[in-house]
C-alpha cells in the first residue's frame, strides 16, 4: 500500500525537520531513497533542484514532487497532508498557549528578549539571499569580478522604491523578475 | 470572523506563498509587510513572537506561521483556511512541473528570472528588517540592541543554528525577568 507508506514517511519528515527547509532534505532522502527505495538518488537530486527553484516551502515541494511521481494526485495530497500534520497540531497548541499567556508580565519580559534575536535571524537570512543574488551561486568569492551589476541595480532600486512608496512585496518580487529578465535578454548576459 | 475575512486570509496566504522564493524567513518578511503594515491584523511584536514560535517548532516555517496567524484571526477554521492557502500554490506548481521538469530545469529565461528575483526578495527582506531593527533601537535598552547585533554575527558569520539563538535568548529573558523584576513591572505600566 504505497499511499499509506508515503503518508507515514512524510509524517516523520514533518515531525523531525526542525529549523527550516534544508533540515528536511536529508530526512526525505532517508525515507524515500534509503529506507523505501521509492526513488533513485539521481531522481532525488532532480527533485531538490526543482524544489529549490520554485516558490513554497522545500518540504511541501518535495512531498508534492514525490507524491506526484509515485502515486499521482492522491499521492500529492497524502504526502503534503502527512508532511504538515505534525506541525499543524503542534503549532495549534503553541498558538493557543501563546495567546492565552502572552499578556502576562513575565512572559512579556521573556518575549521581549526574544524579539531582537528574531530580527537578527531575519536579517541574516536577508543578507544571505542578497549575497546569493549579487554574486550568483553559493561559495562564489565576493570580488568585484563576480559582482552581478544588473542584480545590484535592481536591489538598490527595489529598496529605494520600498522605503519611499511602500508598494506590496509581491509587486516588487515579480517586478524585479520581469525587469531583470528583460535586462539580461537585451545585454545578453 | 465572517466569510469575507476568511477569503482575504486565504487569498493573501495563497499569493504570499506563490511568491516565496527562498527560505522560510522570506515569507515571514512578506507576512510582516502584509498583515502588520498593510492589513494591520497583527502587532509588530506579535509577528516577531509568532516568528520565534514557528522557528522553534518542527515542520515548514511558512506552514507553521499560517497555522498561528490563522488561529489568531479565526480559531481552528482560520488555521485550516490559512494553511490550505499556503500549501496550495507549491502543490499546483510542483505537480505541473513534475510532469516536464527537464524542460523547466534547463530553460534559460526561467533560470535568469529566478536569479534576478533574489535581488528583489533581498530588498523586501532588508526593508522589513530595517523597520524592525529601528524599533529594537527605539526600546533604548542596550541589552536588546547588543543581543540583536551578537545574534546577527553568530548566525550570519558563524552559522550558529536559529534554534540555539532562540533558546539562549529565552534564557537571557528569564535571567532578565528574575534580576530586573521591578523595572519590568514599571515598564509594563507604561
Amino acid at each position: 500500500m504505497i499511499l499509506l507508506r508515503l503518508f507515514f514517511s512524510f509524517i516523520q519528515v514533518g515531525l523531525f525537520s526542525v529549523g527550516g527547509g534544508y533540515a528536511a532534505i536529508p530526512l526525505i532522502q532517508e525515507q524515500i531513497v534509503n529506507i523505501h527505495g521509492l526513488m533513485t538518488l539521481e531522481e532525488f537530486t532532480d527533485l531538490i533542484t526543482v524544489a529549490e527553484m520554485t516558490p513554497g516551502p522545500i518540504s511541501i515541494n518535495s512531498a508534492t514532487f514525490v507524491g506526484m511521481r509515485l502515486a499521482g494526485i492522491w499521492g500529492v495530497l497524502i504526502c503534503s497532508i502527512g508532511c504538515i500534520l505534525p506541525s499543524f497540531c503542534i503549532c495549534l497548541i503553541l498558538a493557543y498557549v501563546y495567546y492565552k499567556y502572552r499578556t502576562v508580565g513575565g512572559v512579556q519580559t521573556v518575549l521581549s528578549a526574544l524579539r531582537p534575536a528574531v530580527v537578527a535571524l531575519i536579517g541574516s537570512a536577508g543578507v544571505s539571499i542578497l549575497m546569493l543574488g549579487l554574486f550568483g551561486h553559493e561559495g562564489a568569492a565576493y570580488t568585484l569580478d563576480n559582482l552581478k551589476w544588473v542584480e545590484l541595480v535592481i536591489f538598490v532600486v527595489c529598496l529605494f522604491i520600498l522605503r519611499k512608496y511602500k508598494p506590496s512585496a509581491v509587486a516588487i518580487i515579480l517586478g524585479s523578475g520581469v525587469v531583470g529578465t528583460l535586462a539580461y535578454s537585451i545585454i545578453g548576459g | 470572523m465572517d466569510a469575507k475575512k476568511l477569503w482575504i486570509l486565504f487569498r493573501s496566504m495563497f499569493v504570499l506563498s506563490a511568491c516565496t522564493f527562498g527560505g522560510g524567513f522570506v515569507i515571514v518578511s512578506l507576512m510582516k509587510k502584509k498583515y502588520v503594515e498593510e492589513l494591520q491584523w497583527l502587532g509588530e511584536d506579535e509577528m516577531l513572537d509568532v516568528t520565534a514560535i514557528t522557528q522553534s517548532s518542527p515542520g515548514p516555517l511558512p506552514v507553521n506561521a499560517s497555522v498561528i496567524i490563522g488561529y489568531r484571526m479565526a480559531g481552528i477554521i482560520g488555521s485550516l483556511v490559512a494553511v490550505f492557502g499556503t500549501i496550495l500554490p507549491p502543490m499546483i506548481i510542483i505537480s505541473v512541473i513534475s510532469l516536464f521538469y527537464e524542460q523547466f530545469r534547463t530553460n534559460y529565461y526561467i533560470a535568469i528570472a529566478l536569479q534576478v528575483m533574489r535581488a528583489g526578495v533581498a530588498a523586501v527582506i532588508l526593508d522589513v528588517v530595517i523597520n524592525l531593527a529601528v524599533n529594537v533601537c527605539k526600546t533604548k535598552r542596550l541589552l536588546y540592541i547588543v543581543m540583536m547585533v551578537i545574534a546577527f554575527i553568530s548566525v550570519y558569520f558563524f552559522d550558529v543554528s536559529a534554534m540555539i539563538v532562540i533558546f539562549v535568548c529565552i534564557g537571557i529573558g528569564l535571567l532578565d525577568l528574575f534580576f530586573n523584576a521591578g523595572r519590568t513591572r514599571k515598564g509594563d505600566a507604561k
